[in-house]
């Protein structure tokens, strides 16, 4: 300019914003939730949770043997002649209460999620808790109207569902079990997993508060045991479980022959596509909220990026380039893009997996961060020169690690993307509707993003094909695992 | 060029097996995901960790072969480039930008957000009841943002109508405050090229350092890019000063009238092939004003023509940037999308009049702990 | 001359790919009436046979699954034409299958071409019966379609060899899957002749499969095999063994097929069979996405 001396550009470091933690009041010790009372484990075992993202214990929780589960499926069974006979209209006034509750402390349960899971305090309160309230208020809204829902004149719920849920959205993975089992009719004994119980406790208490019955939600903490004895009791008539392949398939032999009603929402390797014509601007966004959304740890997470030859380079280059902007740390810290891995478990899992692409001879990328001396951590990481055979383009990671392959045609694109025993979730980018329409009615996946990625709606449905699991949860479709039909 | 492009370690680098490859500012060696076994150097890594994140930013992109010559050749040419550019997902873009708009800049990074701000606005005042008084004191505004606290920073400019121009200079004096004028029959750019021309070299004639032009949006609209561009380039010829010097060029692109996010591209690049030293979103005479996604578009459009042709166009949002807050979210824009080389008032502009004084608001705030009141700043 | 002319016995075979091979075992077991009286043979089936009907299940899966609704309505529609033609020829295949009168078997055979008639009707509709738009919270389209699941292996009933038979089959392959079927172990002829009916009556070759044999020698393989992505246990006993139903869904567990459990006992094939079984064999697929300019 013609006045003025040209500087340099300055740097813009964002001093630390944390959310305040005076929010949540976290108990030194939980019991179980049975029967609208909190009582310690029959043989007084516990568990620790801890802070992923610095190791610090947060609480003592029970943990739920064989004779804590029984005493929780009596108290749904003894409660679900009067929850399933009450009217329609009166089970949904509860759950809008629950859900007006919900919003009530959404800063509270978006705080402690973060504290007890280690994903980023954004993504829990901007996105965890509000659709956990709105999937309350969803289903609340179809408890009376169970009639109109397309299973016939007079559905009937199915009796006492036992839950089990996976830790990544410790939160929303309650809500997406509990609101349609209650809109329905049913009760619940809810298993939450063992390295994050706090916010399920927490929704105990909001149950409590919101006046619900006794025995209508009973929250049984453990870990795998407890789960086991949740699946296995023979008063449960209804399954629901959102965790791994391995795990669902136990499920699966463990009630063979049962009758039990089952819902598994199971892993996932999902195939994000981007072809030529993309808006690519756009498609780096969606890429980075694929994989690196809640740390990668999403069951139906873009973790094999298939982008067309002619783009790749760009494409990665574009890619990289954003990835140098992402924030890993403090999961408090309102500025923060990536949090911690919840546990050094998946941690080592991680760590694992991707010790076998550098194996393997795929190369390599990982963002320029700043890992912190505690906690469970672990960088963005991108793998180019992945092919189908690669152990990370087939199994699931669970972690904020990319796999980078090529595809020359849309029939390829296709092929690929569907070349895997999974079936949970796909994305692809093209600014081409009738391309965009075509991939996704041929990709096996039971949720396909065109030109967005990771979008949850409570009127959406969810699940999956193939190993990915079955059933569906969220809108009409949702309701139907939790009637007799 | 002065402005070396910047790159991102190759994605496909060759390198031994499972040897693992970070980015360039990153330490290298093999990294150990595990808590602290990152053998970081510690001293400098901070400073070599912040430049990485954002002076990254900008690098090279192989999809924008723009030869300025070549694809300004013919209006067919030129609008074969400008139709074959990526297209814009509107919700990935207003996403994109609303998820940056929850950036929480505290304390230093505020205080020194605050003074950045400060220092990039184009204090302005632009309405038919403008006077010589008027455009006095808002000089004086400029001069002495603060009376209060000497420290604070300038704006960068004051920008009035061209016939005010001689008196902002008279005003501003050898004080390091730019003039800028708008031209080109502002803000409808309504008028025969000839009239436009000599609005632009009566401000110029008059002292002005920077000439905020408007587009011809019809015939943007009509698909005549070539008019468009010829006539940037002609303004552009009159910006130029007997000195051999020249007043910068910001070209308006009136963005609340393009309608579409493509459109928002398209013109952007259109204006930097033909010359424009900054691009400028709004006139602030129409509903819709600057926003943060079309900034984030323009700014994507500079990062991306540096990227291929070596010059740096600078960026100015205007109109409806009334607070602090929108102030921060902007500047996090920049830091994150054409990252820190725009950080400057040389490269990014917050075309504004009310925004000051909430900035000197927050400002006393920082420095007092107490909030300020509107009687304690100056209006002018 | 009439009287003394030697009937033509028909040698029943297999049904895989379009084509009508022998078991690979080349063997066959003599199937009798309801009062043990031989009727004919029928091949054995074997798990190779299974592993080739599900190979063509699968080559026929993407043309089958891809052809519209409506196309696939209309060669439903031609099963039942087909098999209306041939009333007389099946009503005394279900007479001497089943041991009921041949009034009460013509009725069933009846029955049966009505309910191909009736999920030919319901190719194009199911979509928007199960399926719909989603009114989700933000700048997005977002619709809701049943999906054909794939290869689904079909047990068929025990008893009713072809009415049942047509209600397994019928609603699989009305949705766009392939189906590969093992017929009624006990009463096989009638579903063995009704894939004659198939091959004139314009289904793809692939789509469906019949197989006959020992359930308890093919269903443990069709259950097990990692490219069939559900079964229908219809003609499984709840009785413990090696083909039981519970034994049947730890070996589907492998792949987590979609298992469609039976009733406790056979059901009445004349009710209303409503939309329970083709819902069965749908995944329901959700798109996104974003609505801008």
């Amino acid at each position: 300019m013609s006045n003025t001396i040209s500087t340099p550009g300055k740097a813009f470091e964002y001093a630390p914003a944390p959310e305040s933690r005076s929010a949540v009041d976290i108990a030194s010790s939980y019991g179980l939730f049975i029967d609208g009372k909190f009582a310690e484990a029959a043989d007084g075992a516990t568990l620790k949770t801890v802070n992923p993202a610095t190791e610090e214990v947060l609480a003592e929780v029970a943990v739920g043997g064989e004779a804590d589960v029984d005493r929780a499926v009596k108290a749904a069974r003894k409660a679900f002649r009067t929850w399933s006979a009450l009217p329609g209209s009166e089970r949904a006034k509860y759950l809008f209460r629950i859900a007006r509750l919900i919003q009530e402390h959404g800063r509270e349960l978006a705080v402690l999620e973060t504290l007890d899971n280690g994903k980023p305090i954004r993504e829990s309160r901007d996105v965890d808790i509000p659709l956990v309230a709105a999937h309350f208020f969803h289903y609340a809204g179809w408890a009376d109207k169970l009639a109109h829902a397309g299973f016939g004149p007079d559905p009937k719920p199915l009796g006492v569902a036992g839950q089990v849920i996976p830790w990544n959205f410790p939160m929303l993975m309650l809500a997406w079990k509990i609101a349609p089992a209650l809109a329905a009719g049913n009760t619940v004994v809810l298993k939450p997993a063992e390295t994050t119980p706090l916010t399920a406790l927490r929704f105990a208490e909001i149950c409590v508060e919101a006046g619900l019955p006794a025995g209508v939600v009973n929250i049984v903490t453990g870990a795998g045991e407890t789960g086991r004895s949740v699946v296995a009791h023979p008063d449960v008539d209804k399954v629901a479980f959102t965790g791994s392949t391995a795990v669902g398939k136990e499920i699966l032999r463990t009630t063979a022959g049962t009758g039990k009603k089952l819902t598994l929402e199971l892993g996932g390797k999902a195939a994000n596509i981007v072809y030529d014509d993309a808006a690519l601007d756009s498609a780096v966004e969606g890429i980075v909220n694929g994989i690196f959304f809640n740390q990668g740890q999403v069951c139906c997470a873009g973790s094999r990026l298939l982008v067309q030859e002619s783009v790749a380079d760009e494409v990665l280059h574009m890619l990289t380039r954003r990835l140098g902007t992402l924030r890993l740390g403090d999961p408090l810290d309102k500025n923060t893009d990536v949090g911690a891995i919840n546990s050094a478990a998946q941690l080592d899992r991680i760590t694992r997996l991707v010790a076998s692409g550098d194996d393997e001879g795929a190369e390599r990328w990982t963002a320029p961060c700043e890992i912190p001396a505690k906690g469970f951590w672990f960088p963005p990481t991108v793998f180019t020169g992945v092919t189908q055979a690669h152990r990370i383009a087939r199994e699931e990671i669970f972690g904020p690690v990319l796999s980078v392959l090529t595809f020359r045609t849309p029939a390829e694109a296709v092929e690929k993307a569907n070349n895997t025993p999974y079936g949970l979730s796909a994305g692809v980018w093209t600014e081409k509707g009738a391309k965009a329409l075509w991939t996704a009615q041929r990709l096996r996946a039971g949720v396909v993003w065109t030109n967005t990625f990771n979008r949850f709606d409570p009127a959406s449905p969810f699940g999956g094909f193939k190993e990915s699991g079955f059933g569906r949860e969220g809108g009409r479709h949702g309701l139907e695992a939790y009637l007799n039909v | 060029m002065k402005q070396e492009t910047l790159r991102v370690t190759a994605i496909h680098p060759v390198s031994q097996r499972g040897q693992v490859k970070t980015g360039d500012c990153a330490s290298t060696g093999a990294v150990d995901a595990r808590a602290g076994a990152l053998p970081v150097e510690r001293e400098g890594y901070l400073a070599r960790r912040y430049a990485c994140r954002y002076a990254h930013v900008v690098t090279m992109l192989s999809a924008f072969p723009a030869d300025p010559v070549e694809v300004t050749s013919s209006e067919a040419a030129l609008t074969r480039f400008l139709h074959g550019l990526p297209g814009i997902d509107k919700v990935g873009a207003e996403s994109r930008a609303a998820m940056l708009g929850t950036r929480s800049i505290k304390k230093d990074a505020k205080a020194f957000a605050i003074d950045l701000a400060i220092s990039m606005i184009d204090l302005t005042t632009l309405e038919g009841a403008d006077t010589p008084g008027k455009v006095r004191s808002l000089c004086a505004k400029a001069l002495h943002p603060d009376p209060s606290e000497p420290g604070t920073p300038r704006p960068a400019a004051i920008c009035v109508y061209p016939d005010l121009v001689a008196e902002a200079k008279r005003a501003l004096g050898a004080a390091p405050v730019n003039v800028a004028s708008v031209a080109t029959a502002f803000p409808s750019g309504r008028a025969a090229l000839d009239i436009k021309l000599a609005d632009v070299a009566s401000a110029v004639a008059a002292g002005a350092d920077e000439i905020d032009m408007v587009i011809d949006r019809g015939a943007f609209l009509s698909g005549r890019y070539r008019q468009v561009f010829d006539e940037i380039v002609a303004v552009k010829a009159a910006c130029a000063r007997p000195d051999g010097e020249a007043a910068h060029l910001k070209v308006i692109l009136e963005t609340g009238e393009l309608s579409t996010y493509d459109n928002v591209r398209r013109a952007s690049w259109l204006a930097m092939l033909a010359g424009a030293d900054f691009i400028k979103t709004s006139t602030g005479k129409v509903g819709t004003n600057a926003t943060l996604p079309v900034t984030l578009v323009m700014l994507e459009a500079v990062r991306d023509f540096r990227a291929a042709t070596g010059r740096q166009i600078g960026v100015k949002p205007a109109g409806g940037i009334r607070t602090t807050k929108d102030a921060m979210k902007y500047l996090v824009l920049v830091n994150e999308t054409a990252g820190q080389d725009w950080l400057t008032p040389d490269w990014f502009r917050l075309g504004a009049s009310s925004l000051l004084n909430d900035l000197l608001m927050q400002r006393h705030k920082l420095a007092t702990g107490r909030y300020s009141g509107p009687d304690y700043v100056t209006v002018d | 001359m009439s009287e003394t002319r030697l009937a033509v016995n028909k040698t029943y075979k297999l049904y895989i790919g379009g084509a009508f091979p022998r078991s690979e075992s080349g063997r066959v077991y003599a199937v009798t009436d309801t009062k043990d009286r031989p009727l004919a043979n029928a091949p054995r089936g074997t798990r190779k046979d299974a592993r080739d009907a599900v190979v063509a299940a699968r080559k026929a899966y993407p043309g089958w699954s891809g052809a519209t609704a409506f196309n696939r309505g209309q060669v439903l529609y031609r099963v039942a034409e087909m098999l209306e033609g041939r009333r007389e020829q099946f009503a005394d295949e279900v007479s001497a299958a089943e041991g009921v009168g041949r009034n009460k078997a013509l009725a069933s055979v009846d029955a049966a071409v009505d309910r191909w008639v009736w999920y030919a009707g319901w190719t194009d509709k199911l979509a928007q019966v199960a399926g719909g738009a989603n009114p989700v919270a933000g700048p997005y389209a977002n619709w809701t379609t049943p999906e054909a699941t794939g290869v689904v292996a079909v047990l068929a009933p025990r008893k009713s060899s072809l009415l049942g038979l047509t209600s397994v089959l019928a609603p699989v392959v009305a949705t766009g899957n392939t189906a590969v079927v093992l017929a009624s172990e006990q009463a096989p002829l009638p579903a063995l002749a009704f894939a004659e009916v198939l091959a004139v009556s314009d289904v793809p070759g692939g789509v469906v499969n019949l197989l006959s044999g020992p359930l308890a020698e093919v269903a443990p393989w069709l259950a097990a095999h990692q490219d069939v992505n559900a079964i229908d246990l219809a003609g499984a006993s709840h009785t413990a063994g090696v083909a039981s139903v519970r034994d049947l869904e730890i070996a589907a567990a492998d792949n987590l097929k979609r298992v469609l459990r039976p009733e406790a006992k056979e059901p009445d094939w004349t009710a209303d069979p409503g939309v329970g079984r083709m819902l069965a064999f749908t995944e329901a697929r959700t798109v996104w996405h974003p609505t801008g300019n």
